[in-house]
């Protein structure tokens, strides 16, 4: 089962296959904890009175399970497989690449302990106290030496667009890690950020909101480029667009973080900086989704057939929709409107859930039966249905946040003639129960996809190899 | 030089650099080579097709003379 049958060289599959089977696991952990958290929301007794289950101490561990778990799981993953597929190289560093797996394995179990306990740097997706950050820093270099040292090995000329991304995810990754992460410790567990005040504030949002930019959204448009014209087999519909998209991406999305910070003590131009530079970002943002649907122009009728390119070109609508909401969001009267709502969580699920999840769920189903000798999945039809069960899910989800959110928002503006406040927070509480239910139904959907996923995977897995023949083209 | 001059060249600067790439990318000259790029993720799978392909036709004709069969076709 080790030895690949699609090239001459000798690729190092092994820590893509354990990337792979990995993101399927913490796939199904990070959104059960979410969707624990959701039910905690509408039934509080659901934390027990214990102190490890509060919503407080689950919801850092929701938020860095999927984003750090599967997500950058499915991240390493496609990027080690890419970056080998596209240069015709095996992975340079040898034990290194190893490394990086068991590595970052560890972050995760350490953050699986350590954030149900309580210990936190308060810091929004960067809570890992100091010793655990310490232990990313020297994980994600060796992920760059990794991957860098192959391109430099590489036995083609040119440098194929989708590496182009995944290498700015992860030198920018690792300066903003960095960055925000630097800390005076008083002890094992407990530090202070070296930044005082605003400062503190726009270090941790440039940080945030390009974890949102390079991680989040960087990362998966390698993986888009690569497996959206894999699986569709026609090249990406404009290569010089790609070129356009990459350098407009990269240069404005460092701009955009104090958009989280509107109406607080940071300087007003500083806000009005980031909403203008938010704004222009909608350019770069659709013109890679259009070069990705696009390149399905004249193919359309493959996604009657393909559900896995149905994932696919699903999750690049999602991500235009949320790069159209995004940019509006960031207009400093709107965000007046939808900051601390719901809103903005239903905005961060569209994007995390329909784009980054879908796209790599997709590319997952594509990989899976490449990397264990197959021609196919196990089953077409549960992938067809996994694919209904999420699209229903996100979108419960998400409709159900946008009516709350805006409901939130309208109410705790309200004032009487007087002046005084119509609603108290507590009647804004009461109003939103019913459509923290139906998020509540589309987690559950959410998961039970991941569930039927996890399931292929291991049914393709252990079938015997070459047994599952590719579909014929109707 | 004052502070608000120099960031209104280096917001110019920023602008004829993003300009140049557009240029760059989009000049007439490179078109063949960005497409070659484009199609060069299905090379391996297409030479690999190629390769089993001949080594099936091989393996066939190789059968076909063993068994004696084929010799009158």
């Amino acid at each position: 089962m080790t030895q690949s049958n699609t090239s001459a060289v000798d690729y190092n599959f092994d820590v893509v296959r354990q990337f792979t089977v990995m993101t399927v696991i913490w796939g199904i952990v990070g959104t059960l904890v979410g969707v624990l958290i959701a039910a905690q929301l509408i039934w509080p007794a659901l934390n027990f009175d214990t102190p490890w289950l509060t919503y407080s101490r689950l919801r850092p561990l929701h938020t860095n399970a999927v984003i750090f778990a599967f997500g950058t799981s499915a991240l390493f993953a496609t990027s080690y497989y890419v970056v080998q597929r596209t240069c015709q190289a095996r992975l340079f560093g040898g034990k290194l690449a190893a490394f990086t797996f068991w590595g970052w394995q560890a972050v995760i179990v350490a953050a699986v302990i350590t954030l149900p306990l309580g210990y936190t740097s308060t810091k929004e997706y960067a809570e890992l106290e100091w010793p655990i950050d310490i232990l990313i820093t020297i994980v994600w270099v060796a992920y760059a030496v990794v991957f860098f040292g192959t391109l430099i090995k590489r036995k083609v000329s040119h440098i194929y667009v989708a590496n182009w991304f995944f290498g700015a995810f992860i030198i920018v990754i690792a300066v903003l890690h960095i960055g925000n992460s630097m800390v005076v410790p008083i002890s094992a567990m407990k530090s202070y950020s070296i930044y005082s005040g605003a400062i503190d504030a726009m270090m941790q949002w440039w940080y945030g909101h390009n974890a949102v930019g390079f991680l989040l959204t960087a990362g998966f448009l390698g993986m888009m480029y690569y497996f959206v014209p894999k699986q569709a087999e026609r090249p990406v519909y404009s290569y010089r667009l790609s070129i356009v998209h990459f350098w407009a991406l990269i240069s404005l999305y460092i701009w955009a973080g104090p958009h989280h910070l509107h109406y607080t003590a940071l300087p007003d131009w500083v806000q009005t900086v980031g909403m203008t530079m938010s704004i222009v970002l909608f350019l770069p943002s659709w013109g890679g989704m259009i070069n990705g649907i696009m390149t399905l122009s004249g193919a359309w009728h493959k996604l009657r057939h393909d559900p896995i390119l149905r994932f696919l070109i699903v999750s690049l609508s999602f991500y235009g929709m949320s790069t159209f909401e995004g940019p509006m969001m960031a207009i400093k009267s709107v965000n007046a409107l939808s900051h601390y709502t719901d809103w903005t969580v239903g905005h961060v699920h569209s994007g995390a859930l329909g784009w980054v999840a879908m796209v790599s769920i997709g590319a997952m189903y594509h990989l899976i039966p490449v990397l264990f000798n197959q021609g196919r999945m196990y089953s077409i039809r549960l992938i067809n249905i996994h694919f209904w069960i999420h699209t229903t899910g996100v979108v419960l989800y998400i409709v159900a946040m946008w009516i709350s959110g805006v409901m939130q928002g309208l109410m705790w503006r309200a004032v009487n003639t007087d002046g005084t406040l119509t609603y108290s927070f507590v009647e804004s509480l009461t109003a939103s129960y019913p459509f923290y239910f139906i998020r509540f139904i589309g987690g559950v959907l959410i998961v039970a996809g991941f569930v039927l996923m996890a399931y292929n995977m291991f049914k393709t897995m252990g079938a015997k190899d070459g047994s599952l023949k590719p579909v014929e083209e109707v | 030089m004052d502070y608000g001059t120099l960031r209104g060249l280096v917001a110019l600067l920023i602008l004829a650099l993003f300009i140049i790439i557009v240029l760059w990318s989009y000049s007439k000259k490179r078109k063949s080579s960005f497409d070659e790029v484009a199609l060069s993720i299905f090379e391996e799978d297409l030479s690999l097709k190629k390769k089993t392909a001949q080594k099936n036709k091989a393996r066939h004709l190789d059968t076909d003379s063993k068994q004696g069969t084929n010799n009158n076709v």
